[in-house]
């Protein structure tokens, strides 16, 4: 009999660090890590109070206009606070409703999604009513609906937004565990005598994984701007919680007497952030799809 | 455990399965898809018996009724002398350890997120309790026994090719010391190179642990090469069964002669008997009436459209064809 030995593929590719692998989108990553740090060390960080202002220093512009300072760099808003300060603590806003809404959306999208597509039956035609029904419902007009009624909290809004948004998880993970259970190696595992608890968290979600996180990178724009948007409309993070989408709905006003830079670097931040999620997202959707993927 | 020496692993008697099929584009009438539609057969102990048939015959079906992961709707299987339908808990485990399988696509039969020596060891520790360092034990000595390297333990799967794939499957199926093997297509899915090395491999084994199997391929020559015992299935049904080597060397059934027809290469100096298989396999949703061959047969006669021919003994083996009536 000829020797075997096995192939290694093992080569540059699987063992280089993430960060030099082709296509690596370095500028999103950055700015993802550079909002990140700011989030943790805000307290640090911010040069002022970000809810103290004082009339006395009320719409000063950007440091490098006329009557502006570097004091309040980025200038200050309707009740004189300081516009940087308020962006800085604006990004750990974003960053724990943002993170801990998809890690809800996340968790019970996978979990149902797997259940419905790997069990079948009634779990599967009850999850895919409730889907339907979600997908046919305007996500914003929604959570506008929820948010009016358990009223406006930093908690409630991560729970609504998790709960507008499971379903699309659900639908994804469902369509990708319908194709798993085909494969061989799950009917193999049937006959191996294992429980179908034991093959769904064996073999099914291990497999899911990779799509539940480009998911996630994904969804985290959606989230970001969803909760921008209900601090627009006043059913967000209430104040005087620094939201960049409650920054831009408190300089609304000011943009057309010229107080742009109210409205501006806000804008700026959630388009950044919504923009380098996307392009990450992107990125491992094509890197960790095994079909894809380059061995 | 004292295993009392059966003769034969598998009795299936009139088994069948239809599975229920939408009609027309209103969904309104139900039709049945015969998949496997009355077929009877022994695998004997330590023996092979090889299905073949052409794509959607009922191959996979017949598999996956030995193997408990379909229901039949009718007939009966006896594992070790003993009703299937019958069986308590107990007997279920011990059916469900003693057939195993391994099937055509290596590159799906393993899960790619487990190391090699999970994935072998998996049968071994959801059925009984073992100590780590015992599994450990059992899947060198099984890596070994399929002529792989130590070391592939502790590789995930897509460092392995085709071939070494399915030498992992083999060994799988072969950790709980099972009597039967269920082998679907175990061959075709892999370069024409290392098929040989593969079945020999098998036959190696069967040879070594005393094990059945039950061989499934489309392709006659390699079931011939592979079998004890050969059926060879149509739509669901059998047309001619017997002793492999009597059929590889004077098939009878028109259907068997054109699938070997179809295997051999042409000489040019060969005369030959049969066209190869002309026209499609019809759908098992709407069979043709009489001898579900009749449309292909070359033999055809009147009689055929209208009366389905029995499985009658002729000779050594069971032919059905009105050819011998
Ligand atoms: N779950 C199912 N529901 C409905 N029809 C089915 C199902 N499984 C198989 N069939 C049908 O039963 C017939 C036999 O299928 P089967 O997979 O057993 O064929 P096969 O001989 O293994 O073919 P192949 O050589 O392509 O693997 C086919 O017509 C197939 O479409
Ligand atoms: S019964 Fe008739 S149609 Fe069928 S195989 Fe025999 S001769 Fe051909
Ligand atoms: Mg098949």
């Amino acid at each position: 009999m000829a020797v075997i030995t096995p192939v290694t593929t093992d080569t540059v590719a699987s063992t280089a660090p993430f960060w030099r692998l082709k296509g690596f989108p370095v500028i999103p990553v950055s700015i993802l890590l550079l909002i990140a740090f700011v989030a943790v060390f805000a307290d640090v960080l911010a040069p002022h109070d970000p809810q103290i202002g004082s009339l006395a220093r009320r719409f000063k512009p950007p440091f490098w206009l006329e009557g502006g300072s570097l004091v309040y760099p980025l200038g200050t808003d309707h009740v004189g606070r300081d516009v940087l300060s308020r962006l800085i603590f604006g990004a750990r806003v974003s960053m724990v409703v943002g993170i801990t809404a998809v890690l809800v959306a996340g968790s019970i999208g996978t979990l149902l999604g797997i259940m419905s597509g790997y069990l079948g039956g009634w779990a599967d035609q009850v999850v895919m009513r409730i889907t339907d029904t979600w997908l046919a419902l305007p996500a914003l007009t929604f959570a506008i609906f929820l948010a009016a009624i358990v009223g406006p909290s930093e908690l409630n809004i991560i729970l609504i937004l998790g709960l507008v948004y499971w379903t699309r998880y659900a639908r994804v993970i469902r369509g990708e565990v319908l194709s798993l259970k085909q494969r061989e190696f799950v009917r193999l595992a049937v006959v191996a005598g294992c429980s179908s608890r034991l093959i769904m968290w064996r073999h099914i979600l291990p497999n899911v994984i990779n799509s539940a996180i480009v998911l996630a990178t994904l969804m985290l724009g959606v989230v970001i701007v969803t909760e921008a948007s209900l601090s627009f409309l006043g059913v967000g993070v209430p104040p005087p919680k620094p939201a960049w989408g409650l920054m831009m709905a408190d300089g609304k006003k000011g943009l057309m007497v010229g107080y742009w830079w109210l409205t501006v670097f806000p804008g700026i931040c959630i388009m950044l952030m919504v923009l380098s999620a996307n392009l990450l997202g992107d990125w491992l959707r094509v890197k960790l799809d095994p079909q894809l993927r380059q061995l | 455990m004292t295993a009392p020496l059966h003769p034969s692993v598998v009795q299936a008697a009139e088994l069948t399965k239809h599975f229920p099929a939408r009609r027309g584009i209103f969904g309104g009438q139900r039709g049945v898809v015969r998949a496997v539609d009355g077929i009877s057969f022994t695998i004997e102990r330590g023996k092979t018996l090889g299905v073949v048939g052409e794509s959607g015959c009922g191959k996979t079906t017949t598999a996956k009724l030995v193997l408990g992961l379909e229901e039949p709707t009718g007939g009966t299987m006896l594992f070790e002398d003993r009703d299937l339908a019958g069986l308590d808990a107990g007997g279920r485990r011990h059916y469900r350890k003693s057939v195993q399988a391994v099937f055509q696509d290596p590159y799906a039969s393993l899960n790619p997120r487990m190391r090699i020596s999970a994935i072998i060891a998996e049968p071994l520790i959801t059925n009984e309790r073992v100590e780590p360092a015992e599994v450990r034990q059992r899947v060198l000595e099984l890596l070994d026994l399929v002529g792989l390297p130590a070391r592939s333990a502790d590789l995930f799967p897509h460092e392995f090719s085709g071939g070494q794939r399915q030498r992992i499957a083999i060994a799988r199926a072969l950790v709980l010391s099972p009597r039967l093997v269920v082998l679907d297509e175990p061959v075709s899915a892999l370069d024409v190179s290392i098929r040989a090395q593969i079945l020999n491999l098998l036959r190696d084994l069967q040879a070594r642990l005393g094990l059945s199997y039950l061989f499934i391929a489309h392709d006659l020559a390699a079931v011939a090469h592979m079998s004890h015992q050969i059926v060879v299935m149509y739509l669901g049904k059998i047309v001619e069964s017997g002793e492999a080597r009597a059929i590889a060397s004077n098939p009878q059934h028109p259907y068997t002669k054109a699938l070997f027809a179809a295997a051999l290469p042409s000489h040019p100096d060969e005369r030959r008997e049969e066209e190869p298989l002309a026209g499609e396999v019809p759908s098992p949703l709407n069979p043709p009436s009489g001898c579900h061959f009749h449309p292909r047969c070359p033999h055809a006669m009147p009689r055929c459209a209208q009366q389905a021919p029995p499985l009658a003994l002729v000779g050594d083996r069971l032919v059905a064809c009105h050819l011998f009536g």
